[in-house]
């Protein structure tokens, strides 16, 4: 599912780039979780948090309502990597970004165009 | 009353004058107004006299009130018209015109006037105007200075290329000529919404790029401005003036560009190395070759510098260190601009591969992994194609001769390399090698053609195999000894070779790569003559072995067989070869294989399988379609009596135990009888003006075993060989015979007994062959079908029989194989009889409503799509109301059938869009999974409608899409995810 959105700087796929991978994704249908670690290309790549939300965007319009969901940084990948899961396993936040219109205008970016 | 004699000119300007001479201006201007009119009504019939006195009085006039001067200049437009014109009038007229006349503060119809006045004498006077020398141009630039309206501009552009291009003198006001022109470029027009004259911003586009480019006296004025908007921001200005530069460089020579070749050569560097645009750098690159094109064709002389050496030079001096780094950006930008430049002409790519080649030769070997060696591989093929276009180059000096061993060499270790990408590339290069003339030895396409078959049987990815036997098809034609000597025997060995490891997967794979190996190379005459044979060979081999697996082998060889006649149908000897050899080889091993069959029934032949049959029959119908008729004659008397009379001499091997009698009745024969299949692959694909000897009798037997027969294989051959004949039979009594006495055997056929099927299966065929060529019973057979479409029994047979109808069949009654096919009976069919269709479905039960549906869904299908487009209106209730019928089977077809409709119509879709909402959102939740995703499918189709008329349901579709995300099947979780992302997107931001 998420490995065609798009990088917001590159033409390319995250699974191209290898910033989803399958072994990093754990999905657990019985207790309805699922857990997604990416691997941002840098360290301090600046679009980590835009990376995570695209993500978890997708996933909440595509999964089921059940699902909880856990999308969060690989370990020792990236500088300011406790942040970046602190915001994107708020809730609010979350929410918070998407009314945003700018923002939510590069996450549907990445969810577009792919082909 | 002019016209017609009976007033002359003068008289007019007699009665007319107080009125020419009244004070007034206005009134004065009528009189001239109407004067004028007359003139243009009848310029032709005036006097030379009448003419000198009307231009004086006219030139005259020009001085007058700026109310009059529009009269004016209409008359003068008239006079100017006219044959008879005095010599040196019209130099008087215009002289008149650009000392009175204040172009610019006309109107713009005037402005015109005065444009076709000089373009009228440009056009007749061409000698009087030269004699003006200078002074014209230089008045026409005083009248074109200015000009806004467009409709004028395409006149003065057309005004000042004549110029040009007629030699008219210039004198000094070159530059002024092309600032009065220039000051338009580049053209920012964009024709106003309900334009009238349909102006666009092309045609001025055109039209002003041939006036610059139309002289080379403009070159340096031109070029400095061509380069400066290079660097404009604005995409369209850029395009512009690289289209310009190409067009000039048609005409310019070195020496208008000597100057300008280093600030040229920098812009168009920067736009290919920096631009995002594809358009921008294609421009660019063509650009780049007309410049070097330009150069390369201008004479050298032993005195200056050549300018070709230099400008190359410093293009080589800055793509060269790019080519070295084959992971950078700047790589592909650099190989294309070498490659423009060089594909311009001989000395240009003499020069840059002298260079360049070597370059990348090294770079191969210095980069070991596959990715780089294959861009570097890549650009390589890039010139080797360039060197194509000069097609056979014996000069010892060119680059890529001497260079040849290493060229080489890279290749065939590109195919030897594991990288898939990179064998694909080289056997490209390969290609392209060897289709240069001359240029590799014999021993080294010996060493091709091994690479090849190793690659084609033995490469581990199946692209890779693929693109070594298309690339062997399309060497095989140049070099056909090689192939012919090398390559065949080396396949045939490996197809014999295979005894010892029977049944192993890997040998089952490789033999089927030999078969279609054999068959991708068969693309010259004299290969097929090496290639059929063996084929046929490994046939009787396969055949002979009892295993049921071989089914799929018989199968293969078929196919193979079937592509070689697809290559060779293009040749009459080879074709005419190909059917000689094969035909009678398949005819007799099946005739043989039933025959022992008949008389052992238990032994079961992998021969005789319906689906070795069916392979056989395109293969007999592919030899057969592109005989000539004489040919095609011969080979039909022999053919035919053998499946009449059982007369078998024209067969090789032909000592049978016992007779052949395909239309006999008796247990045994079935065998036998299932042959029809491949009697009707031939005769079905004769030429329509071959005569079939004892057709009649054909028929008849034809139609008794379509009736009678209790295998729905034979029977369906026979109803359809049956249809073919029909369908090609001259018109005429017999024909009427023929068919009277079909449904006569079909009627009751049909009414009750055990063969209902067989009987509706022959009317199908029969009806498709009348509808296809309009004959007047097939509208009796269609009403026959449709009352049959309320029969439960067979209902819904014929409801699919109606896809047969519509759709192409492969092996008989189409185009290809001659049968009679007008064009447009789809739409004639369709208003024939889908009104019908519409009144039995509302007429019928409620059992029987679905077949009439589904009917009408199989002949919207293939229906072309503008025309359904157009009958939408009209049919759309019914096709929502279908979709509330319970039968999912109409259900999904009617959703298949709406689905591509809302993609195509989605104006008139949109009209019914609460309806469309509601039935895909309820369909979603259907028991029947194809139905759960066609209708996903059309929710997904539904988001190309209008956005204002979907927004109103986004939420509520959204809502609705979520139950289906948690679908126990996978493939109706994908869809739904697919078309509930397009709903999120839809009127967001960002899209």
């Amino acid at each position: 599912l998420i490995r065609s959105i798009n990088d917001p700087e590159h033409p390319l796929t995250l699974e191209e780039l290898n910033v989803v991978e399958q072994m990093r994704v754990k999905v657990n249908d019985a207790e309805s979780t699922v857990a997604v670690e990416f691997t941002p290309t840098i360290p301090h790549c600046s679009m980590a948090t835009l990376i995570g939300l695209s993500i978890k965007v997708k996933l909440i319009r595509s999964l089921p309502e059940r699902f909880k969901l856990d999308v969060h940084i690989t370990p020792g990948t990236h500088a300011s990597e406790h942040a970046v899961n602190k915001q994107l396993a708020d809730k609010e936040r979350v929410a918070a970004a998407l009314e945003n219109s700018h923002l939510l205008e590069v996450v549907n970016q990445c969810l577009s165009a792919r082909s | 009353g002019v016209k017609n004699g009976s007033w002359s000119v003068l008289q007019v300007v007699e009665a007319l004058g107080s009125c020419l001479e009244n004070t007034d201006p206005r009134t004065r201007g009528r009189g001239i107004q109407l004067l004028s009119q007359v003139l243009l009504q009848c310029y032709s019939l005036l006097q030379e006299k009448e003419v000198l006195h009307l231009v004086l009085f006219y030139e005259n006039r020009l001085q007058d009130h700026h109310l009059v001067i529009p009269s004016v200049l209409q008359g003068l437009r008239a006079l100017s018209m006219c044959e008879v014109l005095a010599p040196g009038l019209a130099v008087s007229v215009l002289k008149a015109i650009f000392q009175e006349v204040h172009v610019q503060s006309l109107l713009q119809l005037d402005r015109h006037t005065v444009y076709s006045i000089i373009t009228n004498f440009m056009g007749t006077r061409e000698e009087e105007l030269k004699g003006l020398g200078a002074d014209f141009t230089f008045g026409f630039i005083q009248v074109m200075d200015g000009e806004k309206d467009p409709r004028n501009l395409l006149v003065a552009f057309q005004i000042v290329r004549d110029l040009i291009a007629k030699n008219y003198s210039l004198g000094p006001f070159v530059e002024e000529l092309f600032e009065v022109t220039s000051c338009y470029f580049p053209i920012d027009f964009s024709p106003p919404p309900n334009d009238p004259h349909g102006i666009q911003r092309e045609d001025l586009i055109l039209s002003l790029r041939a006036v610059l480019a139309s002289t080379s006296q403009f070159a340096e004025f031109l070029l400095p401005l061509l380069i400066e908007k290079m660097d404009s921001d604005l995409q369209s200005a850029k395009l512009d003036s690289l289209q310009t530069l190409t067009a000039c460089c048609a005409i310019y020579g070195q020496k208008e560009l000597q100057e300008f070749l280093p600030s040229l050569w920098s812009s168009l560097r920067r736009e290919v190395f920096q631009t995002a645009s594809e358009k921008v750098e294609a421009e660019c690159l063509a650009a780049l070759h007309a410049l070097s094109a330009c150069l390369s064709r201008s004479v050298l002389r032993s005195d200056t510098e050549d300018l070709l050496d230099s400008f190359l030079g410093s293009i080589l001096q800055d793509c060269r260190h790019h080519l070295c780094e084959p992971d950078m950006k700047l790589v592909w930008p650099s190989a294309k601009l070498l490659q423009a430049a060089a594909g311009a002409s001989l000395r240009a790519y003499h020069c840059v591969t002298r260079s360049v080649l070597p370059l990348l030769l090294e770079q191969y070997t210095k980069h070991p992994q596959s990715s780089q060696r294959r861009t570097i591989l890549e650009m390589l093929l890039g010139f080797l194609e360039l060197h194509q276009k000069w097609g056979h180059v014996h000069e010892d000096e060119s680059p890529v001769l001497s260079l040849r061993a290493s060229v080489c060499s890279v290749v065939f270790s590109a195919l030897t390399d594991p990288s898939v990408q990179l064998q694909l590339v080289g056997i490209r290069a390969l290609t392209v090698l060897s289709s240069l003339q001359g240029f590799l030895s014999p021993s080294d396409l010996e060493l091709v053609v091994d690479h090849l078959i190793c690659l084609a049987l033995r490469g581990e990815d199946a692209q890779s195999s693929e693109a070594a036997m298309e690339a062997a098809g399309s060497l095989a034609p140049i070099y056909p000894k090689v192939f012919s000597g090398h390559m065949v025997p080396r396949l045939e060995e490996e197809l014999q070779s295979e005894r010892e490891e029977e049944g192993s997967p890997d040998r089952c794979s490789l033999r089927q790569r030999c078969l279609q190996a054999l068959a991708a190379v068969s693309t010259h005459t004299s290969i097929v003559r090496e290639t059929v044979p063996v084929l046929l060979q490994h046939l009787r081999k396969v055949q002979k072995g009892s295993e049921a697996a071989n089914v799929q082998d018989l199968v293969s060889v078929c196919q193979s067989l079937h592509r070689v006649a697809l290559q060779c149908q293009q040749d009459a000897e080879g074709c005419w070869y190909y059917h000689q050899t094969v035909v009678p080889c398949l005819l007799a091993m099946a005739v043989q294989a039933a025959m022992q069959e008949s008389t052992q029934p238990l032994l079961c032949k992998a021969l005789l399988e319906e689906e070795v049959l069916a392979a056989m029959v395109p293969v007999i119908s592919a030899a057969t379609t592109h005989l000539s008729p004489e040919l095609a004659a011969q080979s039909v008397s022999h053919v035919v009596p053998l499946f009449l009379d059982g007369e078998v001499s024209f067969l090789p091997q032909n000592s049978f135990p016992c007779l052949f009698q395909p239309f006999e009745d008796g247990e045994c024969l079935e065998a036998q009888r299932r042959l029809v299949a491949l009697l009707m692959a031939f005769v079905c694909s004769l030429p329509r003006n071959v005569a079939i000897p004892q057709q009649e009798r054909l028929l008849r037997e034809l139609l008794a075993l379509s009736c009678s027969c209790n295998c729905p294989f034979t029977a369906t051959t026979a109803a359809k060989c049956f249809a073919g004949l029909v369908n090609k039979h001259p018109a005429g009594q017999q024909l009427d015979e023929i068919l009277q006495l079909a449904v006569n055997r079909v009627e009751p056929g049909l009414a009750e007994g055990p063969r209902r099927t067989q009987a509706l299966t022959l009317l199908l065929w029969v009806t498709k062959a009348l509808v296809l060529r309009y004959h007047p019973l097939s509208s009796r057979l269609t009403d026959k079908l449709l009352t049959l479409l309320s029969d439960t029994e067979l209902g819904p047979a014929v409801a699919d029989g109606f896809s047969l109808l519509m759709a192409e069949s492969p092996d008989v009654l189409h185009r290809g194989c001659h049968a009679d096919v007008r064009i447009m009976f789809r739409q004639r069919f369709f208003t024939d009889n889908v009104p019908k269709l519409v009144q039995g479905f509302h007429g019928a039960g409620p059992d029987v409503k679905a077949n009439y549906l589904k009917g009408l869904s199989h002949v919207l299908n293939h229906l072309p799509k503008p025309v359904l487009v157009t009958e939408l209106p009209t049919l759309l209730p019914l096709l929502l109301e279908a979709l509330s019928c319970s039968d999912r089977v109409v259900q999904l077809s009617t959703l298949s059938c709406l689905q591509p409709l809302l993609l195509e119509a989605p104006q008139i879709m949109s009209l019914h869009v609460d309806t469309l909402v509601t039935k895909f959102l309820s369909l979603t939740s259907s028991p029947t999974m194809a139905v759960r995703i066609a209708a996903l499918r059309c929710a997904h189709a539904l988001t190309s409608l209008p956005i204002t008329a979907l927004l109103p349901y986004k939420a509520r579709v959204i809502r609705a899409l979520a139950k289906p995300l948690d679908d126990k099947k996978r493939l109706v979780r994908k869809e739904a995810v697919a078309a509930r992302g397009e709903w999120f997107l839809l009127g967001s931001p960002g899209r």
